[in-house]
C-alpha cells in the first residue's frame, strides 16, 4: 500500500504537523479498501496474520478501552491484547489515547471491534504512520518500493532462510499486491476525469473576446494573450512551463476590477503572480484557488462579469438568428454546469488549504497524459508513481469537451438536452446486491465464450433493467464496454443479447451519453446492414432511445444511420407482396416499425429532417400511413409531425396526400396516434390548401369531437392547435360552428395549461373573423375568460389574446362588455410590453375597440398617460408596431379633443408630424401593411390630419412621402376619387405638394 | 433467421444431376419426402451429396454411411463447429439408430433440421444434443460437462470451475421451471419459447444463420 497511498492518495498540503488526508471519494475508496483487507486478512491468512511488525503502527484511537472483549487484558485506561510475541510483549498495547499494533492480525481484530468507526480508525492509523510498509517489514523492504517488481523483495527475502522471513516474504507480497489493487482503483478513478484542453480554453476565451469591449453591456473591458505565439499542440505558455500543464497566460480586464493575469492550465485556472514590471516576465507563481475554468474563475473574480453575463444572455435570447442562439446558449449551460460544480466543491472542499507546489503541476501532467489515449496499466502506474501529495480539488475540471459537444448541436428542442449530473454510485452508499451479482455477470461477459456469453446476457437481462441502480450497475462495473464491443462480433446470439439489455437500459439518460460516449452508435448503426430482422429491430430500437439528445442524433446522421433507417422503411413495402406469408409480413412490418420510431427520435434535429428527405423518406413514411397498425402508425405520424415544420415538408405531405391518412387516423382509438396526428395537421395546416383538403376530408369533425376530451393535456394542446390552424380557413371557422366547437372552446378558456389556452385563444381570435362567431362567443361568455387573459404574461398566449378580442371588438356590443371590463385599459397597458409582437398585436386590438367604442374620445382620454405612451410608440424601429401604432392614431385622431392632445404631447409639432409621416412611410415600403391601412381604414383620417396640419407642405414630410413611391401616393390618389370632399380636397393638396417638391427635385438635378 | 432462403433451392437445382443419372441405392421411397421440409429434388441433391461424402471420407468400412470422424469433418468444415464434445453429441443425435454410423436417411432427415427445421424441430433438436444419458434430462453434471470450456482460463483453475458453476446455477436458475436440478424437455421447451436466445443454450449445436446460407456454397465447393 506504499505506492499507493504516497502517491494517489490525496494529502492535504498542509505542510507543517501530520497532514491529513483529504476527505475525497477517491481517499474513501483507498479507505475502504485498505479496511477490507485488512480486516479479511485474519481469515484469509492466518499464518501471515500472526507476523510481528518490526515496528508498532501507533496512532491515537477514539476506541474507548470498554470496547475490548475476549483475548484482552482490559483495565480502565489500558487494554494488552492476550496474544503476545516471542518475548512476552502483547501484540496490541492501548493507553488512551494511544495505541500501538504489531500485528496484521490484532489490526483485524481491531477494525471489527470498531465496527462502525473503522474507516475513522484506519484514517487516523495512515495519517499517523505515513509508510505503514516500513514499519511492518523494515526499512530495507521499503527501499525495494520503488520498483513494483515483486522479484526484488523474493530476492531479499530468499536470502535469509529462517522461517519467519518466509512468512515475512509472504506478508510483503499480500502487500505488494492490495498496493497493486489500490492503485488500479485509483486509476480507475482518476481516468474518470478530464481535464483542460487547449482547444477548449482557446474556445472559451475566443467567446469571451467576442462579448468583450468597451461600454457597459460588454461582459469584460478586454481579454488577450499575453503571447501571439501559438505552438503547434495549439498552447501558448513557453515549453518548460508546458511541462507543468500550463496553456497559456491571460490578461484580463474586467470592468470592475483592475486587469488579472492568470494562467489557464490542464489543471485549470487560476490567478499567477502578474506581469513583473522590467522586463514583462510572468511571475508563474500561483496566487489563487484553482477554478475548474475562465468563466467561473472571472465570475468569482469580478461581480459584473457574472451579472453581464447574465444580461447578455437574456439579451441573446431574443436574438432571432440560430447561431445567436446556440452561443448563448453554451453561455448557459456553462454557468449552469459551473454553478452546479461549484456549490459541489464547496461542498466537498470545506476550507482547502492553499499553496500547492509542484505536486499540482505534476498531477496535472499525468492527467493530461491520461486523456490522450488508452495506455497499458505498466504506463499508468509509471504515471501514478510520478505523482505526489497533492491537495486539488478532488472533484476535478469536469469534461469541457462534453459542453463542447453541446454548443455544436444545433436543433429546435432542447428537452434533455440538460447534461444530466453524471451520477456515480456514491464510494459510501451500501452497494445493492445486484451490483455484485451484475458484476460477476460482466465478468463472466468477458471471459466467457459465445456460450458463457449467452448465459450471462440472458442472465442481466433478468434483472430489473428499468431500474435505475442496475442501470448504473452495468455502467460503473465496466458493463457497458463489453456489451458495446459485444455489438462488434460476428456472434449474432452475443448482440442480439447485448441489444436486449442496452435497449432497456438506454432508458436512462447517463446510460445515452455513455453509450454514446463509448461510439455505440456507429456499431448499432452497421447492424442496422444485417440480414437479421431482429437484429435490425433491436438496433433500431436502441438507437430511438439513445437518439434522445442532440450529440446523439447528429452521431447518427455522420455515421449514415439515417440511409440505412429510412430503407428499413422500405422493408415493409417490398414484401407487401401476396406471396409472401402474413409471419414474414409481420416480422418486416416490425422491422419498419422500429425504425420508424428511430427516425422519430432523430428527426427532433433539423439537419436530420432534411436527411430523412433526402434519403427518400417522405413517400416511404406516407406509404406506412396506410397500414392499419397502431403502434406502426405513432412513430411514422410522430415523424412526419416533426418534420412538417420544414417547409419543404409541408409542400412533399400535400403532395403524398397524407393529409387523407392524417384525418383517418385522427378516428382511431389511441390517444398518442391523435395526438401525433393532429400535432401533424397543425403543423400543416399553415397553408391554405392544406386547410381545405383537413376540411374535404372530413378532418374538422373528429377534431372538434377531440375537444370534449380534456383529460389529456398533451393531446389537447395538440387538437387545439390543429383547430386553430385550420379556422384560419372562414370555411373551417364556419364548420367548426356547425360542429358546435365554439362553445367547447370557449369552455377550455379556463383552468388550462398555458399551451392549451395559447391554441384555444388563437382559435378563437381565427373563427372570431366571422359575425355568426363572434355573436356566439359573446353569448357563450367568453369576452370575460378573454379579457381576464389579457393579464398573463407568455407573449405567445397575449398575442393570441390580444388577436382575439380584437376580433371580438369588431362588434359594437361586444365592444360594450368589454369596455366594461376594462378590456380597453389592460389592451393599452400591454403597450408597454416589451415584446414587440405583443405590443403591435396590442396596438391592432385597440383600432377595432376605439372605432366601436360608443364614446371613444372620453375612453382614451381616460387613461393616463395613454396618449403620451402611444406617441412615444412611434419612436419604435419595429415595422409592425409602427403600422399598428399609426392605426391606433389614426382611430384616435377622428376625435379632435384627442388629436389636439397629441399635438400637445409632441415635443413640437413638426416633431411629430415627421415621426407620422416616416412611420406611414416605412410602413408603407412593407406591402402588407399598405392593404393593412386600407383594412383599418386608416389612411383617410391620416391625411386629413396631414392636411390639417399642412404637413404636407413640410419639405422632408414629402420626400418621405414621396420615397415610399407608390405606396402613399397610389392612396391618396384612389381618395381623390373618395366622395368626401374634405378628404380629396386634402389628398390632391398633399400630391400636388409631393409633386411640386418633385419638380424641384428635377430641376435642382438639370441645372 | 429461418426464412426460407431463395438460394437454397437454386443452388441445390444447379447441383443436381440429370435424372436418368440418378441412381438411389438407399431404399427412400417418395413418400418419404414428406418427413422432410425439402422439396424431391432437394433431397435428391442431398443424398448425392451423401454420396460424394461417404465416398470422399471412407469407404473401406461401410458403403452407406458417414462415420464420426468424418461426420464430425463435415461439421467442423461446413457448418464452422469447434466443440469436439458436441459435435460428439450432435453426430449422436444424427444417428438414431445408434450404429455409429450415419446413413442416408438420417443424413437427410438430421439436415432438414439443420438447414430447414421449424423451431419446434430445432427445440427438440437441440434437447437432444444436450442430454445424453437416456433418462430424458439435462442433469446438472451433463451442463457442468457442456459448460466447463466456456471460460477462458481465470488466473486460478479454481476460480474458473467456479465460475463454471456459476453458470451452471444461472442456467438452471433460469430453465429448471420445476426445481428438480435437472432440466427436462417441457423445462427446455419452455424457457426456449420464452427467450429463443437459449436455444443453443449450451454451446452451438446448429449451424449459425449466416453459415446456414452460405454453407450450400461451401458444400458445393468441396464436389
Amino acid at each position: 500500500m506504499g505506492v499507493a497511498l504516497t502517491r494517489s492518495a490525496q494529502w492535504t498540503a498542509a505542510g507543517y504537523g501530520t497532514r491529513t488526508l483529504e476527505i475525497t471519494p477517491l481517499n474513501e475508496v483507498i479507505l475502504k479498501e485498505i479496511v477490507m483487507f485488512v480486516e479479511s486478512f485474519i481469515y484469509k491468512h492466518p499464518q501471515e496474520a500472526k507476523y510481528v511488525f518490526v515496528e508498532p503502527l501507533e496512532w491515537k484511537t477514539n476506541l474507548d478501552p470498554s470496547a475490548f472483549e475476549s483475548g484482552y487484558i482490559v483495565s480502565e485506561t489500558t487494554v494488552k491484547s492476550e496474544e503476545v510475541d516471542k518475548d512476552g510483549q502483547p501484540l496490541l498495547f492501548l493507553s488512551v489515547p494511544h495505541i500501538k499494533i504489531r500485528s496484521l492480525g490484532q489490526l483485524s481484530r481491531l477494525l471489527l471491534i470498531a465496527k462502525d468507526r473503522k474507516l475513522k480508525e484506519a484514517q487516523a492509523c495512515i495519517e499517523a504512520n505515513r509508510d505503514p510498509v516500513t514499519k511492518i517489514l523494515g526499512l530495507d523492504y521499503n527501499t525495494v518500493k520503488e520498483d513494483t517488481s515483486t522479484v526484488n523483495i523474493l530476492d531479499k527475502i530468499t536470502k535469509d532462510e529462517d522461517p519467519e522471513s518466509e512468512i515475512k516474504m509472504k506478508v510483503g507480497m499480500l502487500l505488494k499486491q492490495l498496493d497493486l489493487h489500490l492503485l488500479n482503483h485509483s486509476l480507475k478513478h482518476i481516468s474518470l476525469q478530464i481535464c483542460l484542453n487547449p482547444t477548449t480554453v482557446k474556445n472559451d476565451i475566443e467567446l469571451l473576446k467576442h462579448f468583450s469591449g468597451k461600454g457597459e453591456q460588454t461582459v469584460l473591458e478586454s481579454i488577450d494573450y499575453t503571447s501571439d505565439y501559438e505552438f503547434s499542440n495549439g498552447c501558448r505558455a513557453p515549453p518548460w512551463r508546458q511541462i507543468h500543464g500550463e496553456i497559456c497566460y491571460v490578461l484580463v480586464k474586467p470592468h470592475d476590477v483592475e486587469t488579472l493575469c492568470v494562467t489557464c492550465s490542464t489543471e485549470g485556472v487560476f490567478l499567477n503572480g502578474g506581469k513583473t514590471e522590467d522586463e514583462g516576465e510572468i511571475n508563474y507563481e500561483r496566487k489563487s484557488e484553482i477554478y475548474k475554468d475562465l468563466v467561473t474563475f472571472l465570475k468569482e473574480k469580478s461581480a459584473k462579469f457574472s451579472e453581464n453575463m447574465s444580461k447578455q444572455r437574456k439579451r441573446e435570447e431574443r436574438k432571432k438568428e440560430r447561431k445567436e442562439k446556440e452561443k448563448k446558449k453554451r453561455e448557459k449551460k456553462k454557468n449552469e454546469k459551473k454553478k452546479r460544480e461549484k456549490k459541489k466543491r464547496k461542498k466537498k472542499k470545506g476550507e482547502k488549504k492553499k499553496g500547492v507546489g509542484e505536486g499540482n503541476k505534476s498531477k496535472s501532467k499525468t492527467k493530461q497524459n491520461k486523456t490522450k489515449q488508452k495506455r497499458t496499466t505498466g504506463e499508468y502506474l509509471l504515471i501514478l508513481c510520478t505523482l505526489s501529495p497533492l491537495a486539488s480539488p478532488g472533484s476535478c475540471p469536469k469534461s469541457a469537451e462534453k459542453i463542447e459537444e453541446i454548443l455544436s448541436d444545433s436543433s429546435s428542442e432542447n428537452e434533455e438536452d440538460e447534461e444530466p449530473p453524471d451520477r456515480r454510485q456514491e464510494a459510501n452508499a451500501d452497494l445493492p446486491s445486484e451490483y455484485w451479482q451484475i458484476q460477476k455477470l460482466v465478468k463472466y461477459l468477458k471471459g466467457g465464450n459465445q456460450t458463457a456469453t449467452v448465459i450471462a446476457l440472458r442472465s442481466m437481462k433478468d434483472f430489473n433493467l428499468a431500474q435505475e441502480t442496475c442501470q448504473l450497475a452495468i455502467r460503473d462495473v465496466g458493463g457497458l464496454e463489453v456489451l458495446i464491443n459485444l455489438l462488434d462480433t460476428d456472434e449474432v446470439k452475443c448482440k442480439i443479447g447485448s441489444l436486449k439489455i442496452l435497449k432497456e437500459i438506454s432508458h436512462n439518460p447517463q446510460i445515452r451519453r455513455n453509450i454514446v460516449d463509448l461510439g455505440g452508435l456507429p456499431v448499432m448503426v452497421n447492424i442496422l446492414d444485417s440480414p437479421h430482422k431482429s437484429l435490425k429491430c433491436l438496433a433500431a430500437e436502441t438507437i430511438a432511445n439513445v437518439a434522445k439528445f442532440r450529440r446523439a442524433r447528429r452521431a447518427v446522421r455522420h455515421h449514415g444511420g439515417i440511409t440505412k433507417l429510412v430503407a428499413l422503411l422500405d422493408c415493409a413495402q417490398s414484401s407487401a407482396k401476396p406471396a409472401q406469408s402474413s409471419l414474414y409480413d409481420a416480422r418486416d412490418v416490425e422491422v419498419a416499425r422500429c425504425g420508424a420510431l428511430a427516425l422519430w427520435s432523430c428527426s427532433k434535429s433539423n439537419a436530420n429532417k432534411e436527411a430523412i428527405r433526402q434519403a427518400g423518406g417522405i413517400p416511404l413514411l406516407a406509404h406506412l400511413l396506410k397500414t392499419s397498425h397502431e403502434n406502426m402508425l405513432i412513430p411514422v405520424v410522430g415523424t412526419l409531425q416533426e418534420c412538417a415544420s420544414e417547409e419543404n415538408y409541408r409542400a412533399a405531405i400535400k403532395a403524398e396526400r397524407i393529409i387523407e391518412n392524417l384525418v383517418k387516423n385522427l378516428n382511431s382509438e389511441n390517444e398518442q396516434l391523435q395526438e401525433q396526428c393532429a400535432m401533424a395537421i397543425y403543423q400543416c395546416a399553415e397553408d391554405k390548401e392544406t386547410r381545405d383538403l383537413v376540411r374535404l376530408h372530413g378532418g374538422l369533425k373528429p377534431l372538434a369531437s377531440l375537444l370534449n376530451n380534456t383529460d389529456n393535456k398533451e393531446r389537447l394542446a395538440a387538437v387545439t392547435g390543429a383547430i386553430w390552424k385550420c379556422s384560419i380557413s372562414k370555411e373551417n371557422a364556419t364548420k367548426f360552428r356547425e360542429y358546435e366547437a365554439i362553445e367547447t372552446l370557449v369552455g377550455l378558456l379556463t383552468d388550462q395549461p398555458e399551451e392549451v389556452l395559447v391554441n384555444v385563444v388563437g382559435a378563437l381570435g381565427e373563427c372570431c373573423q366571422e359575425y355568426e362567431n363572434r355573436v356566439l362567443v359573446r353569448k357563450c361568455g367568453g369576452l370575460q375568460p378573454l379579457v381576464n387573459l389579457l393579464v398573463g404574461i407568455n407573449q405567445t398566449l397575449l398575442v393570441n389574446v390580444t388577436k382575439a378580442v380584437g376580433a371580438c371588438a369588431v362588434e359594437p356590443e361586444s365592444m360594450m362588455i368589454i369596455d366594461r371590463l376594462d378590456g380597453v385599459r389592460l389592451l393599452w397597458s400591454l403597450l408597454k410590453n416589451p415584446h414587440p409582437d405583443v405590443k403591435a398585436s396590442a396596438a391592432w386590438a385597440l383600432c377595432p375597440c376605439i372605432q366601436n367604442a360608443k364614446d371613444a374620445g372620453e375612453m382614451v382620454r381616460c387613461l393616463v398617460g395613454g396618449l403620451e405612451l402611444i406617441v412615444n410608440l412611434l419612436k419604435s424601429d419595429n415595422k409592425e408596431v409602427l403600422a399598428s401604432v399609426c392605426a391606433v392614431i389614426t382611430n384616435i385622431a377622428k376625435d379632435q379633443e384627442n388629436l389636439a392632445v397629441i399635438t400637445d404631447h409632441g415635443v413640437n409639432n413638426d416633431k411629430l408630424r415627421r415621426h407620422l409621416a416616416e412611420a406611414i412611410s416605412r410602413c408603407c415600403m412593407w406591402g402588407r401593411n399598405r392593404v393593412a391601412f386600407g383594412e383599418y381604414k386608416a389612411v383617410a383620417p391620416l391625411v386629413r390630419y396631414l392636411k390639417s396640419n399642412d404637413l404636407s407642405e413640410d419639405v422632408d414630410n414629402c420626400i418621405t412621402i414621396h420615397e415610399n413611391g407608390n405606396g402613399a401616393v397610389k392612396l391618396l390618389l384612389g381618395m381623390i376619387g373618395s366622395s368626401d370632399h374634405d378628404l380629396q380636397e386634402a389628398a390632391a393638396g398633399c400630391i400636388s405638394n409631393i409633386r411640386r417638391l418633385a419638380l424641384a427635385i428635377d430641376k435642382a438635378r438639370y441645372t | 433467421m429461418s426464412k426460407p432462403n431463395p438460394f437454397l433451392s437454386l443452388e441445390f437445382s444447379i447441383l443436381l444431376p440429370p435424372t436418368h443419372f440418378f441412381l438411389d441405392p438407399t431404399p427412400l421411397s417418395h413418400t418419404d419426402f414428406s418427413f422432410f421440409t425439402f422439396k424431391k429434388s432437394e433431397v435428391e441433391c442431398l443424398i448425392r451429396l451423401f454420396h460424394s461424402l461417404v465416398e470422399r471420407a471412407n469407404v473401406r468400412l461401410n458403403n452407406f454411411g458417414l462415420d464420426r470422424n468424418a461426420f464430425r469433418a463435415i461439421l467442423h468444415s461446413v457448418f464452422g463447429m469447434t466443440d469436439d464434445m458436441l459435435m460428439n453429441r450432435v453426430f449422436f443425435a444424427f444417428d438414431k439408430d445408434n450404429d455409429n454410423c450415419i446413413n442416408a436417411k438420417e443424413w437427410v432427415k438430421g439436415l432438414s433440421v439443420f438447414l430447414r427445421g421449424t423451431f419446434e424441430e430445432k427445440l427438440k433438436f437441440c434437447f437432444e444434443v444436450y442430454y445424453l444419458n437416456g433418462d430424458g434430462y439435462i442433469s446438472q453434471e451433463e451442463i457442468f460437462d457442456m459448460l466447463k470450456n466456456s471460460l477462458h482460463q481465470q488466473s486460478s483453475e479454481e476460480e474458473t470451475d467456479e465460475g463454471i458453476r456459476e453458470l451452471v446455477d444461472i442456467t438452471l436458475k433460469k430453465m429448471d421451471y420445476d426445481n428438480d436440478g435437472k432440466i427436462s424437455f417441457a423445462d427446455f421447451e419452455k424457457a426456449v419459447k420464452e427467450d429463443k436466445l437459449l436455444l443453443e443454450v449450451f454451446g452451438p449445436c446448429l449451424p449459425e444463420a449466416k453459415v446456414e446460407c452460405q454453407q450450400l456454397k461451401l458444400v458445393k465447393g468441396t464436389f
